[in-house]
């Protein structure tokens, strides 16, 4: 892979991280309400209010003062300060909940990239077998159901019926506990929301590499691999799974935009102090600097994500390398 | 399990080609006959009697040409040697003969003993042909070393060798596919197709897609490495000049069954069936001397459900009242021609040639009792 293709990949990302921080800007500016209704104090002076716009920038037009102000101090990792959690800035409110939605989605998309690629590249592969017709119907249902249908019968099962498992959170609370101890409450607690993030992701990614399996097995280099007198297995592992991988690559990384969506209904079903969490709290308490905090990381990740995916691509396709 | 040849066989090669037969070989039969063999395709509107009681022979050292329309069964009659068909063709019935050994009632198992390592197969266009995420000398070297029991490194070397064989600079085996031109990726699969020194090369239109310069050059390529290394090859094209050029014998096929089939010097010089007189003057490059093209008006027989006597009685100027009924039986003249078609109707059958309008030459009844000139 060349230094310039890297190069190239990278300053898209970037142009696109500045655009993101632009829109960010002018989309919560055209929300409904301003600071001082906010207050909902009818008592305020017409002085008091102009002069705390003043103390806030507000008196300075939109652009380019505004917005300039709002770059530099988004470039310095100042995002403001919640509303909600009184005082404390919103970078450090994101911070927290972003560790628990990174463990629980990261986890959760590693499971299902190696089960749900293996598993619709098996199916795919020998269309119309056992493994085909249950795998796929099972992978549709999944697929088509939110995080929560499939976390509530996990939780009703696994938890409240059986006590395998607890039945929400991220930690029991209370109790001094030694790290060992810690780690394993923790793992108890991650098995549930874990899986039901990896089964509805699983249903996604086989159903795309059966059919993406499905098409590379008509290609010409397939037939002249079975020409070659090459186990069955060895065709599809080193010639069919390479090829039909490509078009997953990026599939996924797009699909890690909606995966954070998901994982709003996978937090608040599992109560996981998440991202997903904090953005309904944030909703309900209209508190637009946290949003438009939380917003940026989940726009950055998906560039990030975009990123990664194009490296990972050149990497497996010599043909985009140049 | 396909590792190393079978203990038993080390005495057993034949001909120039140093490798020891398959355990089961016969020494003394024939390399490839092919008897009656008939293809279907399942498809939802019927099934396609895409091949129907095609029988040839390949000896060894020898280049068959197969020709014909598109969709008359050339390819699939080549892919089921062996059984590389899509996934709804079948054999319907017929044997496939290797040293005596029927390739047809193998299980998929048996048969992958006999792919490439017996028969390997140039396709048509490399760029599909090749794996585009892999290096070109991977490729070469994967059979050998998976198939032959080679090491890695003993497999590369040999991929590197064989590179060098076709006329692309060993160190080229890095390349990917999309880095070679459409001529280099042409060779490097007939480097491939020598991995492990098959019996048989198929060459499937090896240079269709191909611009003409490039076209000599890997015929040429096809022609050398024949006469060093004693391949026998089935070369299946619509360029009849390539055939006539490359081919020993050549096999003219229509609608899935032999119209046609015998020494090139015959079949191209004194025509028998109507069909291959057709295709002969619908071709330029054979006969300088020719000025006017015939096109064959009409098309080929839907082969879901071919008519009942002979499957060229639609197009045929000379058709009879019998071509309509009854399927013309193969036969074949003392130099060596074999032919389907009413017109001769016995082994000693002389009657007066058929003129063909347009026709190069007409073809000779008499000649079945004359040998070859
Ligand atoms: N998978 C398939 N399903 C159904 N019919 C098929 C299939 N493959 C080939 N056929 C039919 O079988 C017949 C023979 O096809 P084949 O590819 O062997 O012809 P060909 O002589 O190689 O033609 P071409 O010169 O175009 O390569 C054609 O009528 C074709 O439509
Ligand atoms: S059998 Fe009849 S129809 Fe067929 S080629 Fe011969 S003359 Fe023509
Ligand atoms: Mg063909």
């Amino acid at each position: 892979m060349s230094a310039h293709y890297i190069l190239r990949k990278l300053v898209q990302a970037i142009l696109t991280i500045v655009a993101i921080v632009a829109l960010n800007f002018v989309l919560f500016r055209m929300m409904p309400g301003s600071p001082e209704r906010a207050t909902k104090n009818p008592h305020l002076t017409p002085e008091f209010i102009a002069a705390e716009r003043a103390k806030w920038g507000l008196d300075k037009p939109l652009f380019p003062d505004q917005l300039v102000a709002f770059a530099i101090s988004t470039a310095q990792g100042d995002l403001g300060y919640s509303i909600k959690y009184r005082g404390q800035p919103v970078v450090e409110v994101v911070a927290d909940a972003a560790g628990p939605t990174v463990l629980l989605i990261g986890i959760g998309e590693a499971i299902a990239i190696v089960v749900g690629l293996w598993l619709g590249a098996r199916s795919g592969w020998r269309r119309g077998g056992v493994m085909d017709r249950i795998g796929n119907s099972l992978s549709l249902i999944f697929y088509s159901m939110p995080y929560f249908v499939i976390g509530m019968p996990l939780i009703i099962i696994f938890a409240a019926g059986l006590g395998w498992f607890p039945t929400s959170g991220m930690t029991t609370p209370g109790g001094d506990k030694g790290p060992a101890e810690a780690l394993f409450d923790l793992g108890r607690h991650l098995v549930l929301p874990v899986t039901a993030v990896a089964l509805g992701l699983i249903g996604a990614y086989s159903i795309l590499m059966r059919s993406s399996i499905v098409e590379t097995r008509s290609e010409d280099y397939i037939t002249t691999a079975r020409a070659k007198g090459l186990p069955d297995a060895l065709v599809l592992r080193s010639h069919a799974f390479p090829n039909a991988l490509l078009p997953m690559v990026t599939l996924i990384a797009i699909n890690l935009g909606y995966v954070v969506a998901g994982a709003i209904t996978a937090e608040i079903v599992f109560n996981w102090p998440g991202l997903g969490l904090l953005t309904v709290q944030a909703l309900d308490a209209r508190d637009y600097p946290l949003l438009q905090a939380i917003f940026l990381l989940i726009a950055v990740s998906v560039v990030f994500a975009n990123f990664a995916a194009d490296i990972v691509y050149g990497y497996l396709d010599p043909r985009v390398r140049a | 399990m396909t590792g190393v040849r079978e203990p038993g066989a080390v005495s057993a090669t034949r001909g120039r080609r140093q490798v020891p037969l398959p355990r089961l070989a016969d020494p003394a039969a024939p390399l490839l006959v092919v008897e009656d063999l008939a293809v279907r395709f399942s498809l939802p509107s019927g099934s396609v009697k895409a091949v129907d009681g095609v029988s040839f022979r390949l000896d060894d050292g020898e280049a068959l040409g197969i020709a014909g329309e598109s969709g008359c069964g050339k390819t699939t009659t080549a892919l089921s040697l062996v059984r590389l068909l899509p996934a709804n063709g079948r054999i319907r019935s017929g044997s496939v003969k290797l040293f005596g050994i029927d390739l047809v009632p193998k299980t998929e198992k048996q048969l992958a003993r006999y792919r490439w390592r017996e028969i390997s197969i140039v396709f048509q266009g490399a760029m599909n042909a090749l794996n585009p995420v892999r290096r070109v000398g991977d490729q070469i070297a994967e059979p050998i070393e998976v198939r032959l029991g080679r090491s890695r490194d003993a497999s590369r070397k040999r991929a590197a060798e064989l590179l060098d064989l076709v006329g692309i600079p060993g160190q080229r085996a890095s390349a990917y596919p999309h880095e070679l031109s459409g001529g280099m990726r042409q060779r490097a699969m007939i480097a491939m197709a020598l991995a492990c020194d098959p019996a048989i090369v198929i060459g499937d239109e090896p240079t269709t897609a191909l611009d003409v310069m490039v076209q000599a050059q890997i015929l040429q390529l096809l022609e050398r490495l024949r006469r060093e290394l004693g391949l026998s090859l089935i070369l299946i094209t619509h360029d009849l000049s390539v055939i006539a050029e490359t081919c020993d014998r050549v096999m003219v096929m229509y609608a899935g069954k032999v119209a046609e089939e015998g020494p090139v010097t015959r079949v191209f010089t004194a025509p028998r069936h109507p069909y291959t007189q057709k295709l002969l003057s619908s071709f330029p490059n054979i006969h300088a001397d020719r000025r006017t093209l015939d096109v064959i008006p009409g098309q080929p027989p839907d082969l879901r459900n071919p008519p009942p006597g002979c499957r060229f009685a639609a197009r045929c100027p000379f058709v009879m009242d019998v071509c309509r009924e009854v399927v013309p039986p193969e036969v074949t003249f003392g130099d060596g021609v074999r032919v389907a078609c009413h017109l001769y109707p016995g082994r000693d059958a002389a009657g007066p040639p058929p003129r063909v309008v347009g026709a190069t030459r007409t073809c000779d009844a008499a000649s079945s009792t004359d040998p070859a000139p």
